[in-house]
Order: structure tokens, then sequence, then C-alpha cells
């Protein structure tokens, strides 16, 4: 692309875009995002390319690639404009239907709808799906109009507006009031309100200054940073040179998570179409304004989310966090005033600019504004990415938006705010989601991880996940986090074990205030959350465990035993076949048995079964 | 062999220690892994500490410290997997193959690792073979997969003779 030299030719251009896409065919969005590469993307849009090639189709049928549209479990799905069409669960086999059927005559292949599953319903429109319809998406919905590293499609879908209208006519200070007002607080999980952020960082002396993308999205269950910067890179770049320009930064880092590939391609490319065209790099749009960025490749470490830990692998070193009692924003990366926002921050700053903090603020609850972006994941219905305004209930996101609990089961808790947060029942989904609120009910909003639990899910055993999690990221320089956590988990391990003590739950609850108050960093301060939330909330479970060495759920394994019904068995050897440790034997067409002592309570036999003859006790 | 490819790495860099992290990234990518013989050489360059490039080597999980295995499966351990059966892929593999999480099998075919979460939640349990991921897995689909690769493989290694 050649270079945009001034704010009237970037509109210009953008003018040209709209003209040329005005007289547009139909288009074929097709996700590409991981889930969906993941469940096979690419054979469609292969299918899909020949198919249009074979009829000869390219001038009525033109397909753009897109990032997450985060309806991940109907994968690979696509969308038909302008009439809206969805289909999902897409095979290559599928695409000449759809070429011949709908392309061409407008007619609706039955099969490839969305069924409602509460309703039973075959759905046409992607806009009446209740998953899409009970959303407000103001972020996500631009990962579905753009094809992620297309700077014209960015631009055409009203991209850099702005940053021209920023650069054209307000003062640093004007951004930053205007971003103040707007009530916009950190999405990364702290919630710490970031026109207050950028302010203290430009009145910080020292130079230069630099600005932080926080792309190392750690929490396990949370994949909306992945989903924005993977689908919508340019959104990210504009809201750090929005930031750039009024903290008076020139320098910028975007630090993505190592396990996130596609991301980091499309972070890459993103950055160097944006330098091609002069929105990066010295004098962009003509101005005066100064400012690169570089992307710094995550090598692995949970505890790299945290702000001083991350600067410190910015600068090649090991992450370890460092006492805050001197801010980042005054003292951060190489010593200098740095100011580090998560990626869902930075994506909402482009739309404050354009809409006005009014306009933000009118969104979501007293004190947490506008809308944030939910992984609802775990034993839902409906998993995929929900954006919604703070302030939405846990039951409007879970039941209404996710359609409760799968395979006919009970929804028992939503797990909230990653392994800093903790477990809500289910008698408190009237809680309104915003960062206050969960925090007196004892969770978190977190970075937006929110992981649905049913019956078959043990809440000691979920504690003792997010423990043994945390123990293994614990980067080890403090105390408090690297012994007491060990500790913690070796109490609830036992507990799982059925080497419980009455004595050992008042225990847990001791450790973990000390660590609670005396750790060093975010990590270990959050880290007793999961416990404390599950002995407040699901204290019967645990005493289970403890008295009656009884599992609720049936997942502790040392607590379960799994054998043959011999009423039900018919000999038919899946069990046998399917036993990765060999504790199965029988002869063909003769009850089959279960060794105890080889078993490792895997359960794979119980899954395989299909005479429901493998019974857990 | 090591000292050829972190003399091309290091070619076309300032060689500061900021450069450390993505030295040792591109020598994993590289080498499949990062020896003692190669940290020491970077040590020297960047005239960094042995001790601090084996620290930083030790501290982050990209990083492997031993050569890995043809193969590379990727049990993916987030919650949203945890929750739906993940545990039962780790046993799968470790039974199928006789490794635990970070090891090898003898003939140096497969290497299992264990991820936090791969930000995939909606299609758990994932589970990527090379890159490749694989999405709602069952033990039995994931024994399948095993199976196929190293058909594939003995395959491969048959032509290898043949020719």
């Amino acid at each position: 692309m050649p270079r945009i030299q001034g704010l009237q030719d970037l509109e210009a251009l953008r003018q040209r875009l709209l003209g040329s896409s005005a007289k547009q065919k139909q288009t074929l969005v097709l996700c590409c995002g991981t889930g969906c590469q993941a469940s096979g993307c690419g054979k469609v849009l292969t299918a899909f390319r020949r198919e249009i090639e074979r009829r000869g189709m390219a001038d009525q049928l033109s397909i753009r690639v897109t990032g997450c549209h985060g309806f991940c479990e109907q994968g690979p799905l696509a969308v038909l404009e302008p009439s809206g069409i969805f289909y999902c669960h897409l095979k290559p086999e599928d695409v000449p239907e759809i070429v011949a059927e709908t392309v061409r005559s407008g007619r609706v292949v039955e099969r490839l709808l969305y069924v409602d599953p509460a309703s039973g319903e075959r759905i046409q429109r992607e806009a009446a799906i209740p998953f899409y319809r009970r959303q407000e998406r103001i972020l996500l919905d631009q990962n579905r109009r753009i094809s992620p590293t297309s700077l014209d499609d960015y631009l055409a879908a009203g991209g850099y507006t702005a940053l021209a209208s920023v650069l054209g006519e307000r003062s640093p200070e004007e951004v930053i009031e205007e971003i103040r007002a707007s009530g916009l607080r950190g999405r990364g999980g702290g919630g710490f309100p970031t026109g207050r952020k950028w302010a203290a960082c430009r009145a910080a002396p020292g130079e230069p200054k630099y600005v932080i993308c926080n792309a190392d999205e750690g929490d396990p269950g949370a994949y909306m940073d992945r989903s924005l910067l993977e689908g919508n890179p340019f959104a990210v770049i504009e809201g750090m040179t929005i930031g750039a320009y009024a903290i008076g930064a020139r320098k910028g880092y975007i630090y993505v998570r190592n396990e996130y590939p596609l991301a980091l391609a499309h972070a890459e490319k993103a950055v160097r179409c944006s330098e091609q065209a002069g929105l990066l790099g010295s004098g962009i749009l003509g101005t005066d304004l100064d400012f690169s960025i570089r992307i710094a490749r995550g090598a692995g470490a949970f505890v790299a989310g945290e702000s001083t830990a991350l600067m410190a692998a910015i600068e090649g070193r090991v992450s370890e966090p460092r006492p805050k009692d001197v801010h980042t924003v005054e003292d951060g990366l190489w010593n200098r005033p740095t100011n580090l926002n998560n990626v869902e921050t930075w994506a909402n700053v482009p739309h404050i600019i354009n809409r006005g903090a009014a306009w933000f603020a009118s969104k979501g609850s007293e004190h947490s504004k506008g809308t944030k972006i939910f992984a609802l994941t775990g034993r839902v219905q409906n998993t995929g990415l929900v954006e919604v305004p703070m302030g939405t209930t846990l039951r409007q996101i879970v039941y209404d938006i996710g359609g409760g609990a799968n395979n006919g089961s009970a929804v028992k808790a939503v797990q909230t705010g990653g392994p800093s947060g903790g477990c809500l029942p289910v008698e408190r989904f009237d809680l309104p989601v915003d960062f206050e609120t969960l925090a007196e009910a004892g969770s978190m909003v977190g970075s937006g991880g929110m992981v649905v639990m049913d019956e078959r899910t043990c809440m000691v055993d979920v504690a003792r996940y997010f423990l043994e999690f945390l123990q293994d990221e614990s980067c080890g320089k403090c105390v408090p986090c690297r012994v007491g956590i060990g500790r913690m988990l070796e109490i609830v391990t036992a507990i799982c074990q059925g080497k419980g003590e009455p004595k050992h739950l008042d225990l847990l609850e001791e450790l973990a205030e000390t660590v609670a108050e005396t750790s060093l960093c975010a990590l270990g301060k959050t880290a007793p959350n999961p416990v404390i939330s599950t002995l407040r909330y699901f204290r019967d479970e645990y005493e289970a465990h403890i008295r009656e060495k009884r599992c609720p759920a049936g997942v502790c394994r040392a607590l379960i035993t799994y054998r043959i019904d011999p009423e039900r068995c018919t000999g038919c050897g899946a069990c046998l076949k399917a036993c990765p440790h060999g504790a199965v034997s029988g002869e063909k067409k003769e009850l089959h048995a279960i060794d105890a002592e080889t078993c490792t309570r895997c359960g794979i036999c119980a899954e395989v079964c299909r005479f429901e003859a493998v019974v857990l006790e | 062999m090591s000292t050829r490819i972190v003399e091309e790495l290091l070619a076309e860099r300032r060689c500061t220690a900021g450069d450390l992290i993505e030295v040792l990234q591109d020598l994993q990518e590289a080498e499949g892994y990062i020896s003692e013989g190669s940290m020491a050489e970077i040590s020297e360059r960047l005239e960094i500490p042995l001790i601090e490039v084996s620290r930083v080597a030790h501290f982050y999980e990209a990083f492997s410290l031993e050569p890995q295995g043809r193969h590379l499966i990727t049990v993916c351990m987030g919650t949203a997997c945890h929750v739906r059966g993940a545990p039962r892929m780790l046993d799968e593999v470790s039974g199928q193959l006789g490794i635990e999480p970070g090891e090898t099998t003898e003939d140096g075919l497969f290497t299992m690792v264990r991820v936090n979460c791969l930000g995939a939640c909606a299609l758990g349990p994932v589970v990527v073979v090379d890159g490749v991921y694989h999405d709602h897995m069952s033990p039995g689909k994931l024994r399948k997969l095993i199976q196929s690769i190293r058909r594939e493989d003995q395959r491969a290694a048959g032509k290898h003779t043949d020719a």
C-alpha cells in the first residue's frame, strides 16, 4: 500500500474503498479463527474457492476470510452477505450445494442451519440466533466485517477515523479527558481506570516513554484477547497509537503469548502494513507524531501477565515481578514511564474517541462502564465469546445466551476470573457482573473467563486444579506464594485422596489468608481465591470428602471405583480395547472384569460402553 | 552443529542482552531444544553470565532442554478442557506411549507436553499434534490418531530403507 500522506488523503482513500465495495456482489464470510481452524475451516475454504472457480462465479460471490466470530462451538461457520443466512458445522462436501442453492437461487439449505437447542427450531439468520441476539457486540462485531490483516477492510469499516480526529483536532490532554470521562477500566483483570493511568504516565518525568499492549492472556479458559488481536489487529494498533499520542510515547510493544501463533502472525503483519501506509513510524499521517511498535513473543510463563514481570520479559530477563511501591507509569520498561493496557482495553479506545465518552458511559453499571467480552466455556450449551454491557447478570449470560448446561445436566456453578477468581454457585446467578459486585461475592471479573460447571464437576478437584496450576506458575521469588500455595495444594490433594481431616479446613483458611496478605504480586495475592470461594459456597463437598470419604461428583480418583455390571455386560470387548492401562479382562461374549489394582479410574471404559454396564461407585 | 546455528541466529542482530529470549526462541525453533553447548556460546556472544542464560532457559516453558521426539503431542489442560475430561487425554497418551508429560518415547518418535491453555476453549478437550489442532477429543479418537501417526511413520521409514 502507498503511504497515506495526510488526513485528507486518508478520507479520500476510505471513500474510494467504500465506492469499490458498494458494487460488490454476495460475500461469503468465513470464520478462520483458531477455533474454526481446529474444526476444519481450511478445507471448507479451499472447497469454496474451487467451486467458485469451477462454476466461473467470481463475479457473483466473493469470500471474506475473517477472524473469530465467537460462536466457536458451531464451527466451521459462515455467513452470507447481504442476506445474513448463517450456516454452521460446515464440511467441504456441503459447499457445492450452498453455491448452487443459496448463492445462485437464494434458497436456504435447511440442514445446515443452526438449531436452537431450547426450541428445536432451525434459525436462518445470524441476527436471529439467541446467542448473538442477546449480546451487544461492539468490539466483536468488527471481527466479521474485516479480513484481519487487510488494512483496506479496516479502513472501509471506519478504521483510523478515531486517530485522524485525534491528530486533527484534539490535544493530548483532551484525549485523556475523553478516556477518563468514558469510565473505561482495564480489561485485563485489574479494572484500574484507564484515563487515570494515561494521565499519570503523561505527567511522569523521563524520556522516552513506552506503551505496551498486554496480549499475554494466561488465564486458562479466557481467549477474548486472542480473538481480538487475531481478528482485528489494526484496532489494537490504532488504540495504541492514540494512547501514544496522548501519553507522549514514541515506542510501543505488543507482548503476545507464545501459545497464540495466529495472533502473533496477524499482529506482525498488521504492524508491517501500518508502517508501509505511514500509520506507524515517523510523521504519522503527515503530522509530527512518531510512533513505532515492536512485537515481543512470550516464552511461556503465566506470571508474565503481571505488568512488572511482563516488562522484565521484554527486557530479555526472567519474568519475575517486583514490588510496585513505585508504579510502572513512572518506572517501567527500562526504568522509563510505561503505560501498559490489555488488548481489549486498547481495542475500546477508537470506539470511545469515535462515539464519545457519554456514549460509552451510557452502557454498563454504575462503576463499570461499557461492554465486556466473556469467554463462556465448560459444561454449557453455547460455548463462545459473549460481549455484553457490564452489569449483565450471570443468569442472563449462562442461561439466556449460553443456553444452560449441556447434555441435560444442571448447572452448579460458574468459575470467573481464572486462577485468580472464584466459583459462584447457581444461587448467586442474579448478581450483576461488574468489577465491584463479583469481588464482593468472592470472585472477580478478571480477564473475562467464565467456565460453567455442572453436577459432574467436583469443586474440591477444581480448587486442587487451580492450586496445581498456580504452584507450577509461581515464579518462586517470594516465600508466601512459593511455599504457601504448595502447602495448600498438599492439603487439598490429601482431601481429594480421602486422607483429609476435619482440622484441614481451618488450616486451609488460615493459610489462604496469609498467602493473600503477604504475597508480592497479584498472582500470589489472588491465588487463594479458588479455595476460599469453594470453601464458602461448597463446603458440603469438602465435608463429604473428609467425613464420608466420598466424592459427590464422582471425579476424585482415590474415592471412586469402576466395576462392570454382570447384568448389563454383553462381552462386546469395547472397554477392553479402550482401556489404555490394560486393566480390563474377559473373553469375547463373556462377562468382563476390571482389575482394581491396575485401574487408574480414568473412566475411559465407562465412556465407550454402549450398554451402561460400567458402573461408577 | 549448534555452533553454526547460533552463529547464523546471531548474524543479523545487535547482540545485546535484551535479545536473549528472542535468540533462545529462534534456537528452540531451529534445533528443537537448547543444548548446554549453545547456552555457553550465547552467553559468550551476548555477554551474559552463563547462569543467567541457563536460568532464562529453565524458567520459560517454551524452552526444552532435551531433544524432542519427531512428533509433538500437546495436551491442553486449561480449565475448560479440564472440566470436559482433559485428564483422560493425558491418561490415554501415557497409557499408549508409556511417557509422562515432558518425556519422550525411547524410540524418539513422540514427545508429550501439557499446556495451560491454547485459547480454543469452546472446542475442548483439545490436543495438538505437530501444530494441527484436534477438537472435541476423546480417548478413542486420540488412540486412533497416535496409531495413524505410527503407521505413517513406519511407512515413511520403509520407503526410506527401500530407497
